[in-house]
């Protein structure tokens, strides 16, 4: 239905460009000269009126509409039903939804809730034809009427070309609005659940519980609050990141150093376009790199020498991840050295220092800044890293240190709760609250990355 | 200058024999630190190397696919008895008995349910449905007996393109006299023709007995552990102390019994001829001689009784060396196709029956359970959608942000927060993103404007991907439009233009291909991108190629996680293969992203 609306107001639009320009130059007879817009712009800005009316009508009207909706279907709850907990009222208008969509639901729940279920369904259906048809007369009427509004107000004088480009402004503005848009959205969705979640359990359980198994009272609806302690996962991601970057700071950083200091422009030329094909290559590869090559060799490795490895090691998946992150430590590391002045190295040679030293005592310190804000980027990828964790890393949280084991992290139990059989419902509390501590740690590793390079970049310029 | 004399004269200082171990030290601590980056930069390709390595020999073995050709008899009364030619009929016709049949017909020997089963085992259920096929689009071929391309099972595909081990002759110096021709038979050699098979057998026999050995002292160890606990033990904890010695008792059962068994099995081992079985852990052993082929159960050194799988043609005795014993180099336990199926297929290879040809069917087919089946069009066909979604979106709003932020924008706080706040989203973790997609997306766009449940569309994968794209495409296209000289601006407001037009006309075109180039690296993250997918349930197992941007997709790299989760040897090749034809639309990508810079790149 909003898709053919929205194709008829499109074709409205249309249609108001050509009677506008056609009424602009009837006006003049003919004389476009004497317009103070040319033609095509009073057809322009009849048609961004018409269009923009249009599907910001509809648009409004849909989701207004689907609000009181809801509060419609809550209200029509019979009695028994709303004397159960505000969770379950709300799957039971979330499979009516399904239901009236032709989509399975959960078939194993008591008569009643099935029963009550249906009535809402059919309720629901009703209202939502019903909806669908006004909010579409709705839209249709706003646009019909902006075409005539827009087709009368064409004079001669009617600073037509004005008018359009601030309209135009108007939507540049709300594009560049959109990332702050897209910034709220997700700390708004992200901040709902995890606030709702933590109505239920209390916060300290959750970020220095030891136990994690969020999943264990699922059956009865209820969430156990000790079994929520997110510290194996904080643990597991801990260790994984710290693996990869013992794996990724110093190869990436030796790297950048002989790339911009040591290598001739052949190598240069030769070996940073292969770590860019390292950069470029998707994290779901490197999963499976992780899954079928380096894990069973390192497994391989540690059998033959008498260690006990689990299949799915923290190492691999750390070691891995290592790997994809050297390209953007080594790139970001050979901007900041690269940045580096070279009348400062040039004095160093002037003492006599070689050039290991002049790199060590004079290049590196001046460096210090920028490569301390790209290993923390570096850390914030490796913490947000889904991909590789997800296949080659565990399941179970496991509180250990050691390397060998199978630990999980917060992205892979965010995936596990979201991707798995539970009801949404239930799963997305958890969810949410991990998603809402990766999005807060990983914010904050940014902004101190971006800090610490504003602060020292003017240094040397 | 009067204590000239208490500084060392200026040669000394640098001649000392101080001053040349400082230097030697200086030097190689230069050589120590340019091998640390020649070694570091080594690291980083190797790994690079490894995982295309990794990719590339796994995805080899996906681009061919094993057929079986046999003839296969569509007669008319089994798939369209009426003769109505009406595809619905057809469509229920038993054409899985037509090959059936056709593999009975090829291998005859295969008798009893057990035996057919496996026979069967050796065809994919696609080969069915693929005659299926042939028949409703050309109902002529109903009534004709030719030979017919079958798709053979992910196992017997396996076999014969070698992954599953290879078959080898050893060297029979002896004569031979088969006693029988079917079923469970004896082959009596000359002395010690055999030596060298029950030679592997007894070797195996030791290595038993050794495990056995290993596993009698962990039990001792548990016997000691618990008796170290007994003796720290005070007087008065009884309890304990019962529970203990209980224990103790069964670790020493246990040890008692694995030393009996370790010995039992040792002294056969060394015990000098004997019969001993040909257990299948082993490699298996067959015996071809007269025409037939048996695989050995047991063996002494001049005897092996086996069981026939394709029947002899005499019980005639056999000079030395015209018949063979021939050793399969994987056991039987460790692989899914049987010795059987292995000497069915090598029969049909040896009669020109089977094919190996290039697997169109990894590219024409979609998603499958079934790993000979799967193909990856419908997911690159879901990454299409999504990718069109994302680009509709991300690109017209990523450009008129650059174009307000660098053109329009009045330098204030607010626009400073804008452009913090667009370096901050690039950085946030693609599966935030997903969990926005999950709350926002489906819930405010899927229910409150579509009315229609959006979870795994296109639409909503498109949507975050485009959210997650913008800020790279933001970036991009400012840094295009800044490298615009002022100049193209001023001369067209010179002229008269307005702002919106000088923009629009002048500076936007000569920006273009600098954006073009910063989306379509953009784009080419988004399309390697999973974990967002993930989160709104692209996931979900789709066997259809999706029609439109509403229809429930999967997407190429989702692909690849969800074949890489399956056991099967297949499937590991194929997600290799799907990871090859995601990493060729990258290099795509990204080589027109490159070509369009050398094109339109201009120094101005």
């Amino acid at each position: 239905m909003f898709w053919y609306v929205a194709l008829i107001i499109c074709g409205f639009a249309l249609a108001a460009f050509v009677l506008a320009r056609g009424r602009a130059l009837s006006v003049v007879d003919g004389m476009a000269a004497e317009l103070h817009s040319r033609p095509s712009y009073h057809g322009l800005y009849s048609a961004l009126v018409v269009l923009l009316t249009g599907i910001t009508i509809l648009v409004v009207a849909s989701v207004a509409s689907d609000i009181w909706i809801g509060n419609q279907l809550r209200a029509s709850l019979p009695a028994d039903v709303k004397a159960l907990p505000q969770i379950q009222q709300e799957r039971i208008i979330e499979d009516a939804r399904r239901i009236n969509a032709g989509d399975i639901v959960s078939q194993n729940v008591a008569v009643e809730i099935a029963d009550a279920r249906q009535a809402v369904a059919q309720t629901f259906a009703s209202l939502s034809s019903t909806r669908d048809w006004l909010v579409s007369i709705a839209g249709l009427l706003a646009s019909l009427g902006m075409l005539a509004l827009t087709y009368f107000q064409i004079k001669r004088r009617f600073r037509a070309r004005n008018f359009a480009e601030r309209i135009i402004l108007g939507v540049l503005i709300f594009s560049a609005l959109i990332a702050i848009l897209t910034t709220i959205g997700i700390v708004l969705s992200l901040v709902g659940e995890t606030l709702r979640f933590f109505s239920e359990i209390p916060i300290l359980k959750f970020l220095f519980g030891t136990h994690w198994n969020p999943l264990a009272g699922v059956f009865e609806g209820t969430i156990n609050e000790n079994s929520v302690g997110a510290i194996p996962l904080f643990a597991g991601t801990l260790l994984i990141t710290l693996i990869a970057m013992l794996v990724a700071v110093p190869i990436g950083l030796m790297s950048a150093i002989y790339l911009s200091d040591y290598a001739s422009p052949r190598v240069r030329g030769f070996v940073k376009p292969l770590l860019e094909i390292l950069a470029g290559i998707p994290t779901v590869v490197y999963g499976f790199f992780a899954a079928i090559t380096v894990a069973p060799l390192i497994r391989g490795t540690g059998e033959s020498i008498g260690l006990n490895v689990a299949s799915e090691s923290a190492l691999a998946a750390g070691l891995v991840m290592g790997i994809m992150i050297i390209p953007f430590i080594s790139s970001l590391s050979d901007d900041v050295i690269n940045a580096v002045p070279q009348s400062l190295r040039e004095g160093s040679f002037g003492l006599g220092a070689t050039k290991a030293e002049t790199i060590t005592k004079v290049v590196l310190p001046a460096a210090l800044p920028g490569i301390v804000s790209a290993v923390l980027l570096g850390i914030s990828r490796a913490v947000g890293e889904t991909m590789i964790v997800v296949m080659a890393a565990g399941q179970g949280a496991n509180l250990t240190w050691n390397p060998l084991e199978a630990v999980t992290t917060v992205t892979v139990q965010i995936v596990a709760l979201i991707t798995g059989d539970t009801e949404a419902e239930t799963a997305a509390g958890p969810a949410f609250a991990l998603g809402f501590t990766l999005f807060c740690v990983t914010l904050i590793f940014n902004v101190i990355a971006l800090r610490i390079v504003q602060k020292y970049r003017q240094k040397y310029d | 200058m009067a204590d000239t004399a208490t500084i060392a004269a200026p040669d000394s200082i640098h001649t000392s024999d101080a001053a040349h171990r400082r230097l030697k030290r200086r030097y190689a601590f230069e050589t120590r630190f340019k091998v640390f980056g020649i070694a570091a930069i080594t690291l980083a390709i190797l790994a690079l190397v490894s995982l295309l390595w990794t990719v590339f020999s796994n995805a080899f073995g996906a681009l061919y696919q094993t057929n079986l050709v046999l003839p296969v008899s569509l007669s008319a009364e089994r798939i369209d008895p009426g003769a109505t030619n009406d595809p619905s009929v057809i469509r229920r016709g038993d054409f899985e008995g037509a090959v059936k049949e056709a593999l009975r017909t090829a291998l005859p020997a295969a008798s009893g349910r057990r035996e057919r089963r496996e026979l069967y085992g050796l065809v994919s259920d696609g080969a069915a449905l693929d005659l299926r096929e042939l028949a409703m689009a050309n109902p002529s071929v109903i009534g004709s007996k030719e030979p017919r391309v079958l798709l053979a099972s992910d196992d017997a595909n396996l076999w014969i393109k070698g992954y599953l081990g290879s078959i080898e002759t050893l060297p029979t110096d002896g004569r031979a006299t088969p006693i029988g021709t079917t079923g469970s038979i004896e082959i009596v050699a000359e002395a010690n023709v055999f030596q060298p098979l029950l030679t592997v057998v007894k070797e195996s026999l030791l290595k038993k007995a050794a495990a056995f050995e290993r596993q009698a002292m962990l039990q001792q160890r548990g016997v000691s552990y618990f008796e170290n606990l007994l003796s720290q033990l005070g007087d008065d904890a009884s309890e304990q102390r019962a529970d203990y010695e209980r224990q103790i008792t069964g670790y020493k059962n246990r040890e008692a019994s694995f030393t009996e068994k370790a010995d039992a099995i040792r002294k056969r081992a060394e015990a000098p001829g004997g019969r001993e079985a040909v257990d299948s852990d082993l490699s298996s052993f067959l015996v071809r001689i007269n025409g037939g082929v048996v695989k050995v159960r047991e063996v002494s050194a001049d005897t092996v009784r086996g069981d026939v799988i394709l029947p002899l043609a005499s019980e005639a005795p056999v000079a030395a060396n015209a018949w063979q014993l021939q050793r399969i180099t994987s056991s039987e336990v460790s692989r899914k196709v049987s010795d059987r199926q292995i000497v069915w297929l090598e029969e049909l290879r040896k009669s020109g029956n089977v094919s190996v040809d290039f697997n169109t069917r990894l590219f024409t087919s979609s998603n499958s359970r079934e790993s000979e089946l799967a193909g990856v069009w419908g997911a690159a066909v879901g990454s299409f959608w999504t990718m069109l979604v994302t680009f509709c979106l991300a690109f017209p709003i990523g450009v008129m942000a650059a174009i307000y932020l660098e053109e329009f924008a009045p330098k204030n706080a607010i626009t400073s927060f804008i452009e913090v706040n667009i370096n901050n989203l690039a950085a946030v973790p693609s599966i935030v993103f997903g969990l926005l997609g999950l709350a926002v997306v489906i819930e405010f766009f899927g229910e409150d404007i579509f009315n229609q449940d959006l979870r795994s569309t296109a639409l909503a994968g498109g949507i975050v991907l485009a959210l997650m794209t913008l800020p790279t495409i933001i970036i991009a296209a400012r840094a295009a439009i800044k490298a615009v000289p002022p100049s193209i601006r001023e001369a067209a407001l010179g002229v008269g233009a307005s702002k919106v037009q000088a923009v629009s006309h002048h500076v936007l075109p000569l920006a273009m291909p600098g954006i073009l180039t910063g989306t379509i690296i953009g784009m080419a993250q988004a399309l390697g991108e999973t974990a967002p997918l993930l989160m709104i349930g692209m996931f979900a197992f789709i066997k259809d190629v999706p029609t439109g941007v509403m229809d429930d997709a999967t997407a190429l790299p989702v692909q690849v996680y969800q074949w890489s989760d399956f056991p099967e040897r297949l499937f590991e090749m194929k997600t290799a293969a799907a990871i090859v034809v995601l990493l060729l639309f990258l290099i795509t990508m990204n080589a027109i992203a490159v070509l369009l810079r050398r094109r339109f790149e201009r120094k101005w």
